[in-house]
């Protein structure tokens, strides 16, 4: 009978285990899922507030909810919808004159308020919201920041702004507000159709200013969809046709947002046929696309640009010589063919096709693959004999960093090195510190479908992504009389101008431009995705009898 | 016994601190810039970083940082992500879909490992044996980023037996194809241990005792022979069970299961401290309680053991 009394302690005490590990039984879920709905497969967002959302993921699930102000045509001219016109004598002054009648999800009107006050929640500083900066151009942006009194490691902590509201945000009537902007801007309107630009109603404040707990979980949006239950982190967020919505019908009656961790499960999962759109095809799976889907596989452009930067402070990159032949050593066809299977192509331009006022080849002679001219330019300038480019691991970099070192090796005969980092922060420490980095990878998504979505951001003095620190007093001049210009047209001819100058100076170079490379189900129908890698969901529709 | 196992649970309480405290410790040294980690290559306003610096403590140095995490977890609360979620529904989350995970898994191996284990114990160079070590020196050269996705497009895409993913809140059927992969890293080991003992217990001057006395060959495999070698392979399957759990990150994201593996893999990239340490330290504690629940089962299955 020894034995007997540690068996039933041993047993015990793995049944307690286990009920205390929580072993909770579950599973037991929906199978009523309407058949007319569809499965579109994104990553986990990081949140679902609008003004927070900056990235793709996020973004496609608030287009779901939400009703923009304006949206973009064929030709990437933004239209009016949710507004019933947008107009401005000065592009200082805009007044926004709101359509009638749309209501938010849980039966709110849709006002000039919820507007003002989404936008001021946006703006305010100590809300730390990832979107704040669309809000830079309205008057009194400055006021709602604050800047701690001895920086960052100090120990004092940052005053509260000076205000609390915009002052450029003026309501006139239940349907119309104006927006002052500090300066000038002819695109102000494109920047609207961003989702920093969406409404919020009164109750996803618990106070004035207080976004309520748990709104994110269950946003309400004035868009054509409704939340259905919660936002089931890691798992899907689903939602339903709003039955009261005044705009645009789509023409399925709801989207199961199904999030996945892993690119090539929601391949497998399209495959099998448990999703029905999947915006980018992982790349690994990319050869075997064609056979699996056929003519289900489609491609179309977005506004990703992917380019190396020359950090200024390395003497060896200050000759413009030696980064024009640098430029030249690369040859872009080869490695969009070999590496990306043409899912990306050349970039020999400084900002995307997909703006308006794209010009092909703007980079001239100098983004043209001419070995024998890069190693002459290059020996004549006295160019580096060991070339290195930064990258983070954590992207897929490596292989394509290889093929330019090799490239480059063949064509100038230096040495090239691929240095990978962690992760993109690291890179940045390092060029913080002003080590050798040599080149440095970089890309940049769009806002707005502007030229100067391209140029503010990467090439102007105090631009947010120019890491590399170059700076040229006419280019931003241009830039800047280009924002202030009367016509978009007029700014477009100064932006081109503007571009010139990155033509002749090379401050980065232009590598690939993206794809989307998209897989859609037998199910569906008319699948699109846009240049923000959204899926077009008024378009998508099912197809009958499956 | 009870002092026994009361002597155990005060020291797990130590090792929880200390593990948990090394843990933090790590995170903390690998740091770097959590706030541009989270935001990707995307730049960031100096006052939302300013914000999130603030709102974290970031900034701080690292004992106060420990300071107010071990504040909130001694009050049950194990803070918040960098995204801002509640870490308490991060784990409620996973936690459940992974247990179900690694104890299937874990059961499938068992099961496998044991039966085969003994019968190549009995019928030692027969040709199951050989197979047998054949195909487990197969699945171990096999590393699992090769497997898990192999068997997903064989029998998830192709063959359609299964379905390709499982998803969070996945069925026992959906998690049956990923438990069997899991379960294959573990299975080799346990069966060559089986076999082993198996094979010295049979020579074991107890078991010829048994026969002689004329016992049945069935009592004397099942219940001498078994109960003996299973010593070994109840410490494997113990520590196979924290494995499992906290190590199926490869597993977990091939078939798309948001549990344990994946969020402690989300955690070390954004350089997301609390959400890591939290993990760790209900891991710990599994650790704990399954080294506990193992060196019970020492004594149940070998009555020479006694723990007083």
């Amino acid at each position: 009978m020894l034995g007997k009394r540690p068996w039933k302690m041993a047993a015990g005490a793995a049944a307690i285990a286990l009920l205390a590990a929580g072993c909770t039984g579950g599973g037991s879920d929906d199978s009523e899922d309407s058949a007319d709905s569809v499965v579109i497969g994104i990553v986990e967002p990081q949140h679902l507030v609008p003004s927070n959302t900056t990235e793709t993921a996020g973004s496609q699930v608030l287009a779901s909810l939400y009703y923009p102000l304006v949206t973009f045509d064929a030709k990437k001219q933004p239209v009016e919808t949710a507004a019933e016109s947008i107009t401005s004598d000065d592009n200082k002054v805009w007044t926004v004159k709101l359509k009638p009648g749309f209501t938010f999800h849980n039966g709110e009107p849709v006002t000039a308020d919820n507007y003002i006050d989404a936008w001021n929640y946006g703006a305010y500083a100590p809300n730390g919201q990832g979107g704040s900066y669309f809000y830079s151009r309205i008057d009194g942006f400055v006021d709602l920041q604050a800047k701690d009194p001895d920086g960052e490691e100090g120990p004092q902590k940052a005053p509260a702004p000076k205000a609390k509201t915009l002052t450029g945000l003026k309501k006139v009537d239940d349907t119309t507000f104006t927006v002052t902007l500090s300066a000038p801007f002819a695109g102000w309107k494109a920047v609207m159709g961003y989702n920093s630009f969406y409404p919020l109603p009164k109750a996803a404040f618990s106070a004035p200013g207080v976004l309520a707990e748990g709104f994110e979980d269950a946003p309400v949006g004035n868009g054509p969809f409704k939340m259905k239950g919660k936002w089931e982190h890691d798992s899907e967020i689903k939602v339903e046709r709003y039955a009261d919505f005044k705009g645009t019908a789509p023409k399925v009656n709801g989207i199961t947002w199904k999030i996945y961790q892993d690119q090539q499960a929601q391949y497998a999962d399209l495959v099998a046929g448990n999703v029905d759109v999947q915006t980018q095809i992982p790349l690994e799976s990319l050869a075997s696309a064609s056979g699996d889907l056929g003519d289900r596989l489609q491609r179309s452009p977005n506004s990703s640009f992917q380019f190396v930067g020359f950090p200024t402070f390395l003497k060896e990159f200050q000759n413009r010589d030696v980064r024009r032949a640098i430029s030249m050593a690369i040859d872009r066809e080869e490695m969009t063919k070999q590496i990306f299977l043409d899912s990306e192509t050349p970039a020999t331009s400084f900002v995307s096709p997909v703006v308006t006022g794209y010009r092909p080849n703007s980079c001239g002679e100098f983004c043209v693959h001419d070995p024998a001219k890069a190693k002459q330019l290059y020996t004549k300038a006295g160019g580096p004999s060991e070339i290195r480019i930064t990258y983070n691991t954590d992207g897929p970099h490596k292989a394509w960093v290889d093929a330019m070192c090799n490239q480059l090796k063949a064509a100038l005969g230096v040495n090239c090195i691929g240095v990978g980092e962690p992760k993109f922060s690291d890179m940045l420490t390092k060029v913080k510190a002003r080590e050798p980095v040599g080149l440095i990878r970089l890309a940049w998504v769009m806002d707005y479908p502007l030229m100067e979505s391209y140029l503010g951001p990467l090439y102007s003095t105090t631009g947010s992504s120019n890491y590399y620190g170059y700076s040229s007093t006419a280019f931003d001049n241009l830039l800047a009389q280009g924002s202030a210009a009367r016509t978009p047209q007029e700014a477009i001819k100064k932006w081109q101008q503007a571009e010139d100058i990155l033509a002749d100076d090379m401050p980065v170079i232009p590598l690939r431009f993206g794809q989307n490379v998209y897989g859609f189900s037998d199910r569906v129908a008319n699948v699109s995705v846009d240049l923000f890698r959204k899926v077009d969901i008024y378009k998508i529709e099912l197809v009958a009898g499956k | 016994m009870f002092r026994y196992i009361l002597r155990r649970l005060l020291q797990m309480v130590l090792t929880f601190f200390g593990a948990t405290f090394i843990v933090y410790a790590l995170m903390f040294a690998n740091q770097d810039d959590p706030v541009q980690a989270l935001a990707g290559d995307r730049p960031i306003t100096d006052s939302q970083r300013q914000i999130l610096t603030e709102r974290y403590h970031l900034d701080e140095p690292f004992l106060q940082q420990y300071r107010y995490y071990m504040e909130g977890l001694l009050t049950g609360d194990f803070g918040t992500s960098l995204t801002g979620r509640r870490i308490s529904d991060m784990m409620a989350d996973a936690w459940p879909v992974t247990i179900k995970l690694a104890l299937l898994a874990i059961v499938i191996a068992a099961t496998v490992a044991i039966t085969a284990g003994v019968v190549s114990g009995i019928r030692r160079a027969g040709t199951f044996d050989n197979v047998t070590l054949v195909l487990t020196l197969v699945i171990l050269c096999l590393p699992i980023v090769v497997l898990a996705p192999l068997a997903r497009l064989v029998f998830g895409v192709q063959l359609g037996w299964f379905p390709p993913t499982a998803g969070r809140d996945a069925s026992w059927w959906a998690l049956l194809l990923p438990a069997i992969v899991l379960g294959s890293l573990v299975v080799a080991t346990q069966l060559r241990v089986t076999r082993s003992a198996v094979a010295e217990n049979l020579r074991a001057d107890y078991v010829r005792t048994a026969r002689a006395k004329g016992l049945s060959g069935r009592r004397v495999i099942g219940v001498h022979v078994l109960r003996n070698s299973l010593i070994p392979v109840v410490t494997l399957v113990g520590v196979d069970i924290g494995n499992l759990m906290s190590g199926a990150i490869v597993t977990e994201g091939v078939f798309n299961i948001p549990g344990v593996g994946f969020n402690l893999f989300r955690g070390i990239t954004t350089e997301d401290g609390p959400l890591v340490v939290g993990f760790v330290s209900i891991l710990v504690i599994v650790f704990l309680v399954v080294n506990l629940v193992v060196d019970l089962l020492y004594a149940a299955l070998d009555p020479r053991i006694r723990y007083a």
